[in-house]
């Protein structure tokens, strides 16, 4: 025993209760210098000739260069899809079709924690999340519409659905690898191919997932990755011989792109922009309810389309409940996205954080309370610490816009229908969530609420089978779901 | 408004000002934050901090039809000095016992700092008369036991009258003078996440010190979301009322992770002033080796045979 004495002083017991570091390590994952296009199953040189690198948002190293593709690789990518289409993916016997589809996410649950590390160090979010949220979800959503490939006239009785032939999928750079299956999953089940245009700032899992896409036998041109900024974007929409646009990302892109498809027969889904309202009523389990604003605001940094970031609290337990939220923000732990301890991440990008750091700025000049709980940033990268605006006025623009951050802006109100009324003053209409312990006021909310998705008693929760769309500028379609499939098929 | 739960004419929970608001608890979502308290990663320094904390924490137990004066003896020195071989592990917070083994314990953890915690009131069940459960925890007051754990009438609570769990721990309270009341509510048969809220704050209102989850005699015993549940009352009535109350997990935690996740959730729920064996403890018996173990393990960093460590 006297290895014990030998080694009491090395470890004094600290007095507090400081969690030590608990970084995941970056050991799994290997990355190239440079990345071609994945077209045809290869990756190619760009004929653009433009690299440019992928930098990680929390320590702003450059992790790999990737290529910007400009028109001709897009038609490359385009004409790839379309050949694969013709000769055989389109008409393969629909159970084989299933056996990929359930390998690539058989290969996502093996390479998870791969996927989630990466995922981590290229988009800035917390490990806890990307582990246990972003990958798991993303397989489960194979795994679903694996299901479907092979029993498509039973999804649609009575109607005979045909694939529509080459999709062009824009995905957004908040959830990559969770927003890359709800659009490819759904495609390949329908017997449709792909081209993808991961967001600018988060390509690496998409690259990766050539990768799975090459392991799991997939056929080449099934799926093609085309990374780049908005002109490859606008390039892959304008392109003539797609035939389905399918597009997350913000309300003003969106909208560019439907006028760029108007007149056309491509058919569009757009999945944009939101300002959801959380609404807190006076019977809600109160500690329960702030941690669903919690995780209904600071998920992800705040970067979630259908992030409550408006919240409505009665006005009968509105100091409890920002009591509550203030000394619950203060246990949110900033800092290392690797770190399993860390709930909030970096913030996206430098243009990310200029554009909360600018709306924030007006909240405080419109009026409005703002607390922050204290935190130390790490300096490099680019950080934003949890925020919560009180005193907030519906006509703010903290309460119109959406900040995209971990931004929340509480306002109260007084009965059931003022609740309504305020929920759905917005140009948006993607989510809700309803705090009651009232199972018929749930019901009655629900009915009133224009939003696509309204979660009771909970927030941000998703699931393969649920869809999940916007009413009014969040856009139209739906994802996830029998809904999520029809967007594929067109009935003869 | 929630509405507190219906009371008997005349009755009113006395603490002033009253809790005005008793209060939900979504069993999904407490369930969530449990789940994520629970995966918060604990390493080097900080687990080493928390495994000697819990040490500190723990009540050492045994509650036995069985139990002897020699069982006792050699419980109270395992509770005085846990690991022979390791001078600087603290005492644990204290061993408990039935009444009858109180002089006896008494006797070993003298001049210790380890104090003598006695359950009482027709433990486990609570269900004989009143006068008969205030008078055994009077008489085990007299017998000079530190700490009184009690067990609330679940007959009572789950039939609606809460007046009597109310009344009953409020008599103990009095009839043991100075020596620290622990409420036992066995979350176990109080079957939703409501009534052990609801439990917790009938038995603060009472004059509880502590509320303990269980006895140890009905699974399940302590979990991490009953836990929870509780601590979260418990910094309801501080934030209302400046009060500070403890909180007892007992029964079904033999691992030392699952103490260090308990001292997490306390730690993230109440923060760091609870933080100490005056507001929080273990009920355990065979969690101690197995945070003997942990912390030689931190301090070696290697896992060692179960055999170097005495069983009590």
């Amino acid at each position: 025993m006297t290895e014990i004495d030998k080694k009491q002083d090395r470890s004094p017991v600290p007095s507090v209760f400081e969690y030590s570091p608990a970084p995941e390590s970056r050991d799994v994952v290997t990355l190239e210098d440079r990345y071609g296009l994945f077209i045809g199953g290869e990756f190619v040189e760009p004929r653009s000739g433009e690299f440019h690198p992928s930098v990680s948002p929390s320590s702003e190293e450059e992790l790999a260069e990737v290529s910007y593709g400009g028109a001709e690789d897009v038609d490359a990518a385009v004409g790839a899809a379309r050949t694969a289409f013709e000769n055989g993916w389109s008409s393969w016997p629909a159970g084989e079709r299933a056996k990929i589809i359930y390998r690539i996410a058989r290969i996502l649950q093996e390479r998870a924690r791969e996927f989630a590390v990466l995922e981590s160090l290229d988009g800035g979010k917390p490990i806890r999340e990307s582990r246990d949220v972003d990958l798991p979800l993303a397989a489960a959503h194979f795994f679903y519409y694996a299901g479907w490939a092979d029993k498509l006239e039973y999804a649609f009785p009575n109607r005979t659905p045909r694939p529509l032939g080459v999709a062009a999928q824009i995905i957004p750079w908040n959830f990559p690898m969770l927003m890359l299956a709800w659009k490819v999953a759904p495609a390949l089940a329908a017997g449709n191919t792909v081209v993808l245009k991961p967001a600018e700032t988060t390509p690496l899992t998409a690259l990766l997932f050539a990768d799975v896409l090459r392991q799991a036998e997939v056929p080449p041109g099934v799926v093609n990755i085309v990374t780049g900024d908005g002109r490859a974007g606008s390039e892959l929409v304008k392109h003539p011989d797609v035939d389905k646009v399918a597009f997350t990302g913000s309300t003003e892109v969106g909208k560019e792109i439907q006028r760029a498809v108007a007149g056309t027969t491509k058919k569009l889904t757009l999945e944009l922009g939101g300002k959801a309202a959380n609404v807190i009523f006076d019977d809600a389990p109160l500690d329960q309810a702030v941690e669903g604003i919690v995780n209904g605001i600071y998920f992800n940094q705040g970067h979630v389309c259908c992030a409550g970031s408006r919240l409505l609290v009665q006005e009968s337990i509105y100091e409890q409940t920002i009591q509550k939220l203030k000394r619950r923000m203060s246990n949110l732990r900033v800092g290392d996205p690797l770190d399993k301890n860390t709930d909030i991440g970096a913030i996206n990008s430098k243009a990310q954080l200029e554009r909360i750091q600018e709306l924030v700025r007006s909240g405080e000049e419109e009026g409005a309370d703002v607390f922050q709980p204290e935190c130390r940033l790490p300096e490099k990268g680019w950080w934003f610490a949890p925020t919560v605006f009180t005193s907030v006025a519906q006509s703010y623009r903290i309460a119109q816009e959406e900040i995209f951050g971990p931004v929340l802006s509480v306002l109260t109100f007084r009965t059931p229908d003022e609740a309504i009324e305020k929920a759905n003053n917005t140009p948006y209409g993607l989510a809700a969530g309803v705090w009651t312990e009232k199972g018929s006021r749930i019901l009655w909310m629900a009915q009133r609420l224009r939003a696509g998705v309204v979660w009771a008693n909970t927030y941000n929760r998703f699931d393969p089978t649920s869809p999940f769309g916007g009413y009014k500028e969040s856009g139209f379609g739906r994802e996830g779901g029998l809904h999520g499939l029809e967007a594929y098929v067109r009935f003869e | 408004m929630a509405q507190a739960p219906a009371l008997p004419h005349g009755f009113e929970l006395p603490l002033l000002p009253r809790l005005p608001r008793i209060g939900s608890v979504d069993q999904v979502a407490i369930e969530e934050r449990a789940a994520t308290l629970a995966k918060r990663s604990i390493k080097r320094e900080s687990k080493l901090f928390a495994l000697e904390l819990a040490v500190r924490m723990t009540d050492l137990t045994t509650l036995e039809g069985s139990d002897t004066p020699g069982k006792v003896a050699a419980l109270a020195s395992k509770a005085i000095r846990p690991d022979p071989v390791d001078p600087t592990i603290p005492s644990v917070a204290a061993v408990c016992v039935y009444p009858n083994l109180v002089p006896h314990a008494l006797e070993r953890v003298e001049g210790t700092g380890v104090k003598v915690a006695s359950v009482a009131t027709a433990f486990p069940s609570g269900q004989s008369p009143t006068d008969i459960k205030v008078e055994e925890a009077r008489r085990v007051a007299e017998l000079g036991a530190h700490e009184i754990d009690m067990v609330i009438d679940r007959g009572a609570f789950l039939s609606g009258n809460y007046a009597k769990v109310y009344d009953e721990v409020r008599q103990v309270k009095e009839a043991i003078g100075d020596s620290h009341l622990k409420v036992i509510l066995e979350t176990g048969e109080l079957g939703t996440y409501d009534n052990v809220r609801r439990a917790s704050l009938l038995a603060i209102a009472g004059g509880a010190d502590f509320v303990k989850t269980s006895t140890g005699k009905i699974n399940p015993a302590a979990t991490l979301p009953v836990t929870l549940v509780m601590l979260e009352a418990v910094r309801d009535v501080f934030e209302e009322t400046g009060k500070r109350i403890g909180v007892k997990p007992a029964g079904g935690i033999r691992r030392a992770k699952q103490a260090v996740q308990h001292l997490v959730a306390v730690n993230e729920t109440l923060g760091p002033e609870w933080l100490t064996p005056d507001l929080f403890r273990f009920g355990a018996s065979s969690l101690l080796n197995d945070l003997l173990l942990q912390i030689r393990k931190e301090k070696t960093g290697r896992y060692q045979s179960p055999d170097y460590f005495t069983l009590d």
